[in-house]
């Protein structure tokens, strides 16, 4: 997913997740129809949704014609669908566990006691971008010590590295909108101690950033093909890639799911974002 | 100013630092103090170090080392000199030009239509849909445009055949050049859309009352004083997509299955080994070469967005 | 300030043959949704004058200068420049000069450039718009600065040349939306003289929008005070001082306290004694009644027996405001400070009122 590690990180994190300004009231009574603007929304409207509709005729197609849902029941049992879905599945939970219980404490850390760190940690969190997952596999394959190097706990592992920029976003916007100082002081101040302190106070208060964090974790592992690919493990996007199956119909299928399971999880924390700030504007 | 100050504004209990008297003066007292302070921290760094830092630095050593181990410039020659490689390079680069020119302009245009919308939901809608169509990619994306474009069952190749529009016929192929550029678009744009609209938001409703109260027309407003403006962020943007497209491999890799010669294709095939054995430094400098030309965009990205900023904020 | 070419310029040779033109707000009215913005709006605006608009926020009266400006239509009603409709002209053909509250400059623009940008609308030549800019820009006093971008200009600076931007079309009517209020306090006072001296010099007529009064009323000729879209009052600063035609008037503008009094035919009764009702007594509403009164209508004299009780001072200077507590309400009164030693917290005085006749109106309850 080269987007969406290039534009998403280095655009300015406050404009992209709210790109347009709360509107201003309208003044203008004058109600001409824009054609022209019109028409671009219309053109640009169709690019994206004819080829997402192909496919999914595509996939539910029956080769007599006319449409049915069997696909979905042949893909469970397509040979070695499962075994990629276990293996993605314990990537993304490794991952997850390993990067929260990297950056968790640590981001908190920083934010309380080493403001000045933040910069580094910016610049640390772009590199990702200058080092594209096909030029760092390269390294990787090489560095790694060999008892690694043929396991596949190694993608794991490596996609801590990939997942860092999203989550260390997703925290440090978390917690730019608390007032954390306070917060822990007060905290301190009623006795309290600091994983007390983290647990009962900041965590609770940091859940949207949690459960976003989390979840871009668990799409980029789901998604992520190139090491996958070049490292020759079959996780979930390799599969559809590589797979043969009788009816070249299931692999476009899962694809499709993985598509819309994308939209909804992202689509999920646009409105997770939105709550949250919501909440922390009333209080 | 010493390095602990900051460090001892953010203490809640004033243990660490800021004590006086305690601990040591002077620079070793200080040195001392301050790695306590980032104890907590070197987790993190370790593991960048490790598992990001030691694996570059292999790259960009290992791009100037012979087979017998010596430092030498041949790999970067061979990949830049001609043959294969440079081809690879040369497509790559024409590649990420064209993904983020068109998409560039186009992009623009419909953040532009969406920037004169008045209707607040709609807005909303549209840009959660840039949001999740840039993340769109890879091997999905491959799959779903192959699903719908194929030669003989894709299924918009089946509608647009009987119109007598096919684009097979006039020597287009989903797999080749065009046909990754026309995949390509699908999350450029929106990736474009994403990432302009703010620059359209900056642009104050006063300029273009002002514009007009001093007679200006539309038009003359975007000419003196709207496209100038936007211009910085737009190239800059258009860099970011630069980026993007060069950097891409799974989209391709789905795609073509491998076969469209772009760098980070070949990176790939010498890694799975389908190359002549020996040329795994080859790998090496292309990663890194690589690695500089993204460096470079990026670089190009940040002076970019300092002029935007000065201006949209 | 002094010009450096042997012609003068037009701009300059306008004098009391004025160069405005007269504008007419005809009951325009316009509704957003449920609210009213203006509500049958009507004034009459002379040329070379400059107008206040003065009203609490929603009061409509940015809405009036942007229907002056065409930047909005109103549902009903006109507007007439120089004695012709404008209602269907479009902004950009209106010939009105407007300065923002801020942020209007063109970003990619030095200051000469913006100045400039009016006149290169219009077609003119280049070496000639450059130099009636450079002109401009001396008259608001940036003759040094007519190569900065406004990103390098400060607030006062950026609006000095917003200003020089719109005289630089030689406007028939010139609009200020509340130029001055993301100003400093400092710059603001100056700022406003400047703008004041520059408006009557060229005679523009003028129309200020601001919800600060004392700018309304140390710079306009008269002031017109807005609330809920309607006109409360026109008058020159002075006699919407003394005499406050509504009770919104009376209590937006200047200081005012409350007291409760009784009617007694033409008079009330105000802190014992009989005072004339000011104004029309038919306008004079039944029930229960209060007077406003200004803190220079009161005097306050010490007496240990008095009913009055000193509960705060503020020192302003040449006056002291004493609050005092009397017959239920909190009065405000200025006292000579020389004559106000002796009005220590906590004194007991008598306080009574001075004035001609006061301003009558319906009891509100007490905040």
């Amino acid at each position: 997913m080269a987007s969406l590690e290039f534009g998403t990180l280095l655009a300015d994190p406050s404009t992209t997740d709210q790109p347009f300004a709360d509107d201003a009231p309208v003044t203008r009574r004058r109600r001409r129809v824009h054609w022209g603007r019109g028409a671009i929304l219309v053109v640009a409207a169709l690019y994206f949704v004819v080829p997402f509709y192909a496919a999914m005729a595509f996939s539910l197609q029956r080769p007599t014609g006319g449409f049915s849902l069997q696909p979905l029941s042949q893909i469970a049992s397509a040979p070695g669908f499962l075994s990629a879905l276990w293996l993605s599945t314990q990537l993304a939970v490794i991952t997850m566990i390993v990067v929260m219980l990297l950056m968790v404490p640590t981001v908190i850390y920083v934010h309380l006691r080493m403001p000045r760190f933040r910069r580094a940690m910016e610049v640390i969190t772009i590199l990702p971008i200058i080092i594209p997952p096909i030029a760092y596999s390269v390294g990787v394959l090489e560095s790694a010590p060999s008892w690694l190097r043929s396991s596949q706990y190694l993608l794991a592992i490596v996609y801590v590295i990939l997942a860092m920029p999203y989550v260390y976003r997703s925290l440090d916007s978390g917690l730019g909108a608390l007032d954390l100082k306070t917060l822990v002081e007060a905290s301190r101040s009623l006795g309290s101690g600091w994983i007390s302190t983290i647990w009962r106070v900041l965590v609770p208060n940091l859940r949207s950033a949690l459960m976003s964090a989390s979840v871009l974790t668990i799409a980029l592992v789901f998604g992520e093909f190139t090491i996958a690919n070049v490292d020759n493990w079959t996780t979930i996007p390799v599969w559809i890639y590589l797979a043969p199956t009788d009816n070249p119909r299931v692999n476009t299928l899962v694809a499709m799911i993985a598509l819309l399971a994308t939209c909804v999880v992202l689509t999920l924390i646009v409105s997770l974002d939105r709550s949250q700030s919501r909440d922390s504007r009333r209080s | 100013m010493t390095v602990l100050s900051d460090y001892d504004i953010a203490t809640p209990d004033g243990d660490v630092a800021s004590r006086p008297g305690r601990g040591r003066t002077g620079g070793v007292g200080a040195l001392v103090r301050s790695l306590r302070t980032s104890a907590p921290v070197l987790p993190f760094l370790t593991y960048v170090i490790l598992v990001l830092g030691v694996p570059t630095a292999v790259i960009v050593l290992y791009a100037f080392r012979s087979n017998t181990g010596h430092f030498t410039w041949s790999n970067i020659h061979t990949i830049l000199a001609g043959g294969q490689y440079r081809a690879g390079f040369e497509t790559s680069l024409k590649l990420a030009v064209v993904t983020a020119v068109v998409p560039g302009v186009l992009g623009t245009l419909v953040a532009y239509a969406l920037s004169t919308s008045e209707h607040a939901l709609f807005k909303r809608i549209t840009s959660a849909t840039a949001g999740v169509l840039a993340q769109f990619g890879g091997v999905n994306l491959a799959f779903m445009f192959i699903a719908g474009f194929a030669a003989t069952n894709g299924i918009v190749t089946e509608w647009l055949r009987p119109l007598g529009l096919d684009p097979w016929n006039h020597g287009w192929s989903l797999y080749k050049f065009w046909g990754v550029a026309f995949v390509y678009v699908y999350f450029q744009l929106p990736l474009m859309v994403l990432i302009i609209t703010p620059a359209f938001a900056g642009l104050r409703p006063a300029w273009r009352e002002a514009a007009e109260n001093l007679g200006a027309s539309r038009w003359r407003y975007w000419r003196h004083v709207g496209m100038p403006v936007l211009t910085p962020a737009i190239l800059g943007s258009m860099f970011l997509l630069f980026g993007s497209g060069f950097s891409a491999y799974a989209t391709a890799e789905a795609l073509t299955a491998g076969t469209i010669a772009v760098t980070p294709i070949q990176i790939g095939a010498i890694l799975q080994g389908n190359v002549i054995a020996g040329e795994q430094n080859i790998a090496y400098a292309l990663a890194f070469a690589m690695i500089v030309i993204l460096l470079v965009t990026v670089i190009f990205y940040v002076l970019l967005r300092r002029r935007t900023t000065r201006w949209l904020r | 300030m002094a010009m450096a070419t042997d012609t003068p310029t037009t701009v300059e040779t306008r004098g009391a043959s004025s160069s405005g033109a007269p504008v007419v707000f005809d009951n325009l009215t316009r509704r957003f949704g449920a609210t009213t913005a203006l509500d049958r709006l009507s004034l009459d605006i002379a040329p070379g004058e400059l107008v206040a608009l003065l009203g609490p926020s929603g009061c409509g009266k940015t809405t009036a200068l942007r229907v002056l400006a065409g930047f909005d239509r109103p549902d009903l009603g006109r507007v007439l420049v120089d004695g012709n409709d404008v209602s269907h002209v479009p902004a950009q053909r209106r010939d009105m000069g407007m300065v923002f509250q801020s942020y209007s400059l063109f970003p990619n623009m030095n200051a000469r450039d913006n100045v400039a940008f009016g006149l290169q609308i219009r077609h003119q030549r280049t070496a000639q718009r450059r130099a009636k800019a450079a002109e401009l820009l001396e008259l608001v006093g940036l003759g040094e600065h007519v190569t900065k971008y406004p990103h390098q200009l400060s607030g006062g600076q950026q609006q000095r040349v917003a200003l020089a931007r719109a005289l630089a079309i030689e406007p028939r009517v010139l609009l200020l939306d509340e130029p001055l209020s993301a100003l400093d306090a400092k710059v603001r006072a100056e700022l406003r003289d400047q703008i004041r001296a520059l408006q009557q010099r060229l005679a523009i007529t003028t129309v200020f929008v601001t919800h600060d009064q004392e700018e309304a009323m140390s710079m306009a000729d008269r002031v017109c005070v807005m609330f809920q879209g309607r006109v409360e009052q026109v008058a020159t600063p002075s006699v919407l001082y003394s005499q406050p035609a509504t009770p919104f008037v009376g209590r937006f503008v200047g200081v005012s306290s409350r007291v409760a009094v009784t009617r007694r035919g033409d008079h009330v009764e105000v802190l014992g004694r009989d005072v004339p009702i000011r104004g029309d007594l038919a306008a004079v509403p039944a029930g229960e009644l209060e007077a406003l009164l200004r803190p220079e209508d009161l005097d306050v004299t010490v007496n240990p027996n008095g009913l009055g009780v000193v509960t705060h001072r503020s020192f302003l200077g040449a006056t002291t405001r004493v609050g005092v507590g009397i017959a239920g309400a909190n009065l405000r009164v200025d006292v000579r400070s020389a004559q106000a030693d002796d009005l220590e917290l906590g004194t007991r005085v008598d306080v009574s009122v001075n004035a001609r006749d006061v301003l009558v109106t319906t009891r509100q309850p007490s905040s």
